[in-house]
């Protein structure tokens, strides 16, 4: 598995430390427990603009921070989603010190930076970005829809990370500092340095940079509002769900709630996701697309996340074919596979994909995903940068009767079936399904 | 207690490690295969590449689409196998598999861990030399393609992308995106496919890159192995598109062309044309200029539209290297209502860097500076590795090649630039496509001074 070395600094910050000589470059990966799910109605999407933020300048290099890097030979890059936030370089080894430098200015200096001017141009690229990869894609609201109708209104997952377009036109400079004030705090991050690098000369670095930065207050708790916590549970009803879009074929989303990260049935979840739908030989492509060819394409996800989780298979109909027809072959295979549970083989197939998973995520210390990524995510939701071999166990010791318990959780009630149909082909939506609200 | 960090000004890195390309070893199977090898040692992954010369300019004339349809059709069983027993072979052993297809070539890629290096070639092998094109499946598949085709209509980039190429290249090989159109799509046979198989997927211009956390002996016997036996003939002289045949690239069709997305909230923009091939002499000038222009994130357009005007999540220009002069474009999408804006800003910034303002210095130290130390980030996995390999074995560049890039690159100066931008960049002569509403458009498109804009469905 991976080595590493961790440390908590006095002000709260945890650091990991992995060596790997291999290649002379240096990866730095900085999580902020933060996201979407922080967020309050009215202020969606202010994770996603802050992190925008993040790159524009700090209180000692008041400009931006894409050209010291890049002129260094690195490549950066930060994302948000509902859980965190984060940010990384992958630098070679002689700008390691550059990358820290930069990394804890912007955590202990933001502020004086944080001008106006900065704020309005990053809410236009936002908007544009909310643009590009939302309204103007096709199916780009279908994630919306589907979150807004599995979480009740004042549950965190209830809206995406991306936010409501006039909420990131309302957000204002001010709730850019309090949001950076309240979440952006040493203990309530974690620092990963992975690459070619020597662990005592890292730390040495780490603390010179980042020491001098007060603890700051607690992060608040998440808030769940009433109807969340009333009702944790699933809605016991099916609901059905229909958007129009600039496509050419309707496409069936499938959804439950489901368990969350590394909780108890999560890694069924996920076998049960690769088994449906992963690759040519699984039970719906098989079925859907090689057979009968009643649709283009079928993929499958469990979407574990922080404090829920969601399963969710979609379809797209081929040409010629219904959503209906659609929607009646996945119930058939989910109570055949129910009603049997997979067989050896089967599950042989599934646990061999998840295994070379692990693998092939070992390639890269550094971005999205590599080695680094996986440390701090280990950290921040297990408590332990080590936790890898315990997620690999989780999926070792699953059974075919704990795969079958997983798809019969789907036939409980509170499924969402969201059709999304081409701009005035309501009647192709599965019947009885209501516009989806989206904005 | 350390000492705090001296806040007053940013450290200054020092030297950059040297790195070398890992050395890649060549020679040959018994049967006459091409083969290059890498010892890649870290994770236990192995990949094998196998890539030929021969992309989608070689469609025949009325059958675009036929060379990544057969591509595509590689997978979906052998003579030995079906399609299903063929994928649980590789599920088996966790294998990845991929097609490429590009205006110049063909590659199929199949990653799996080493210990699996004979199981996976072996696949391999199996998945190129034999496919069994039975009339069902590529039935099945071209209805697959054909599907996908129509939902790319409704996909802006795609529709650009596609309009933008045949524009640039009226009736030549390069004018057409590989998947073809669905008129050209439902004409295809499995004879079709098979001739095209037959005379195109020939073993002697192809050649197999394995890399991976083995040594140069191991790989090499697995390829032995499983590739070894093979029959390596030429490829028939027709399924290779002629040089001069690509070379001779006409006119534009159009200068300034619309595609009407009614009410959509951006515009999708192309901007470019005809520029120059990979084998250049001034190859090195060039991707300095391009990043000054365009080419990552602190370049001069996504300065200005992203970061000052905010009318973008991000625009990017490229060189689009084929072994024929290919594509220059500046690529993004924009706000509608600043679609004119950007469009004229683009044509401004690709007449001013080759003359009123050439790249200053500060520009020029950046561009090379984002180059030359980034490079060895791009070799860290056994995949960059052999995509590394290929691109030699494609464009037919020298073994000595990316051990003189960082060099040759320090070499590039101001003038260089200059002049690589004056003699590539044509301002004068480029053609736009804009994939937006139409009905906001029409009015402010006459300020662009490219004439009335030809309309064309997506």
């Amino acid at each position: 598995m991976l080595d590493f070395s961790k440390y908590t600094l006095d002000n709260g910050l945890d650091v990991i430390v992995h060596e790997d000589h291999r290649c002379p470059i240096a990866a730095v990966n900085l999580w902020y427990h933060v996201g979407s799910k922080n967020e309050r109605p009215g202020r969606t999407g202010l994770a996603h603009l802050f992190e925008h933020l993040m790159f524009e300048g700090s209180a000692h290099h008041d400009s931006g921070y894409f050209a010291p890097l890049q002129k260094a030979g690195a490549s950066l890059n930060g994302s948000t989603n509902c859980d965190r936030t984060n940010y990384w370089e992958v630098v070679p080894t002689n700008a390691l010190e550059l990358a820290l430098w930069l990394e804890s200015d912007r955590l202990g200096y933001l502020l004086p930076a944080l001008t106006s001017a900065r704020f309005e141009n990053q809410r236009e690229v936002v908007l544009n970005e909310r643009r590009q990869s939302y309204e103007n894609r096709p199916y780009g609201l279908a994630l919306m829809a589907l979150m807004s109708a599995l979480f009740p209104s004042d549950h965190p997952y209830h809206w995406t990370t991306i936010g409501h377009a006039e909420d990131i036109r309302a957000a204002t400079l001010e709730d850019a500092h309090a949001f950076f004030q309240t979440y952006y705090h040493p203990g309530n991050a974690s620092l990963t340095v992975a690459g070619d690098v020597d662990t005592e000369p890292v730390l040495e670095l780490v603390r010179r940079h980042f020491e001098e930065i007060p603890a700051g207050s607690p992060v608040p708790a998440v808030v769940t509002g009433a109807e969340s916590q009333r009702n944790p549970t699933p809605a016991a009803v099916d609901t059905r769900l229909l958007l129009e879009d600039r496509v050419e074929l309707p496409r069936l989303y499938l959804a439950w709630r489901s368990p969350r990260l590394f909780s108890d049935g999560d890694a069924d979840m996920d076998l049960l996701a690769e088994l449906l739908a992963g690759g040519k030989t699984s039970r719906l492509y098989r079925t859907l697309v090689y057979e009968r060819r009643l649709a283009t394409d079928v993929s499958a996800a469990q979407g574990s996340r922080e404090i829920d989780g969601w399963f969710c298979l979609i379809a797209t109909a081929a040409p010629g074919s219904e959503l209906m027809e659609l929607e009646q072959v996945i119930v058939e295979e989910l109570a055949a596979l129910a009603d049997t549970g997979p067989s050896e083989a089967e599950l042989q197939r599934g646990l061999t994909q998840v295994e070379v998973q692990f693998v092939y995520r070992l390639q890269t210390v550094g971005g999205f995903n590599g080695r680094s990524d996986q440390l701090n995510a280990y950290n921040v939701y297990a408590g332990d940068p080590g936790f890898m071999a315990r997620d690999r166990a989780r999926y070792r010791s699953t059974t075919a009767e704990r795969v079958r318990g997983a798809v019969r959780q789907l036939h409980e009630p509170g499924r969402i079936a969201l059709s999304v149909v081409p701009d005035g082909a309501v009647e192709r939506a599965l019947p009885g399904s209501r516009p989806a609200v989206v904005s | 207690m350390t000492g705090r960090v001296d806040r007053s000004h940013m450290p200054e890195p020092g030297r950059v490690p040297p790195t070398r390309f890992p050395v890649v070893r060549t020679g040959r199977l018994s049967n006459g295969l091409a083969l290059k090898t890498v010892e890649h040692p870290g994770p236990p992954v192995v990949t094998f590449r196998l890539t030929m010369p021969v992309g989608s300019a070689s469609d025949p004339e009325h059958a675009h689409g036929l060379a990544a349809l057969t591509a595509d059709l590689l997978d979906e069983g052998s003579i030995e196998r079906t399609a299903l027993e063929l994928h649980a072979a590789l599920d088996l052993i966790g294998a990845r598999l991929g097609t490429e297809v590009g205006a110049d070539s063909t590659t199929v890629t199949l990653t799996t861990v080493a210990r699996h290096a004979l199981q996976g070639a072996g696949l391999l092998a199996e998945i190129v030399a034999t496919p069994r094109f039975d009339a069902s499946d590529v039935g099945r598949v071209r209805d697959l393609r054909r599907s996908r085709v129509r939902q790319l209509r409704a996909v802006s980039s795609a529709v650009a992308d596609r309009i933008f190429l045949g524009t640039l290249f009226p009736d030549h090989p390069y004018g057409h995106l590989g998947i073809g159109t669905d008129t050209s799509l439902a004409s295809l046979t499995p004879a079709q496919v098979t001739a095209f198989h037959r005379d195109a997927y020939q073993l002697e211009l192809a050649t197999l890159i394995g890399v991976g956390a083995l040594t140069h002996e191991e790989i090499g016997d697995v390829a032995e192995r499983t590739f070894g036996a093979l029959p390596v003939r030429p490829p028939a002289s027709e399924a290779v598109v002629a040089p001069a045949v690509l070379n001779a690239a006409g006119p534009p069709s159009a200068r300034l062309v619309l595609v009407d997305r009614p009410a959509a909230v951006q515009s999708e923009l192309r901007v470019g044309h005809v520029a120059v091939a990979r084998a250049t002499p001034d190859y090195h000038a060039l991707q300095v200029l391009n990043v000054v222009l365009g080419g990552q994130f602190v370049s001069r357009l996504n300065q200005r539209l992203r970061e000052e005007k905010g009318y973008t999540y991000g625009v990017r220009t490229g060189f689009d290297y084929r072994r024929a002069p290919g594509p220059f474009a500046m690529q993004g999408s924009v706000q509608a209502d600043a679609t004119v804006e950007c469009v004229q800003e683009v044509l401004s910034q690709m007449a001013v860097i080759g003359g009123d303002c050439p790249v200053t210095l500060a520009e020029l130290e950046m561009a090379r500076a984002a180059l030359t130390r980034g490079f060895a980030r791009g070799f860290e996995t056994a995949s960059q590795v052999a995509r590394g390999v290929a691109s030699l074995v494609l464009h037919e560049l020298p073994a000595s090649y990316y051990d003189t890039f960082v060099p040759e690159v320090e070499a590039v100066d101001a003038d260089a630039v200059t002049a690589a931008a004056t003699a590539h960049l044509r301002a004068g002569e480029a053609v736009a496509v804009i994939v937006g509403p139409a009905d906001q458009l029409m009015s402010d498109l006459p300020a662009l001074g490219l004439g009335d804009p030809v309309r064309v469905d997506p």
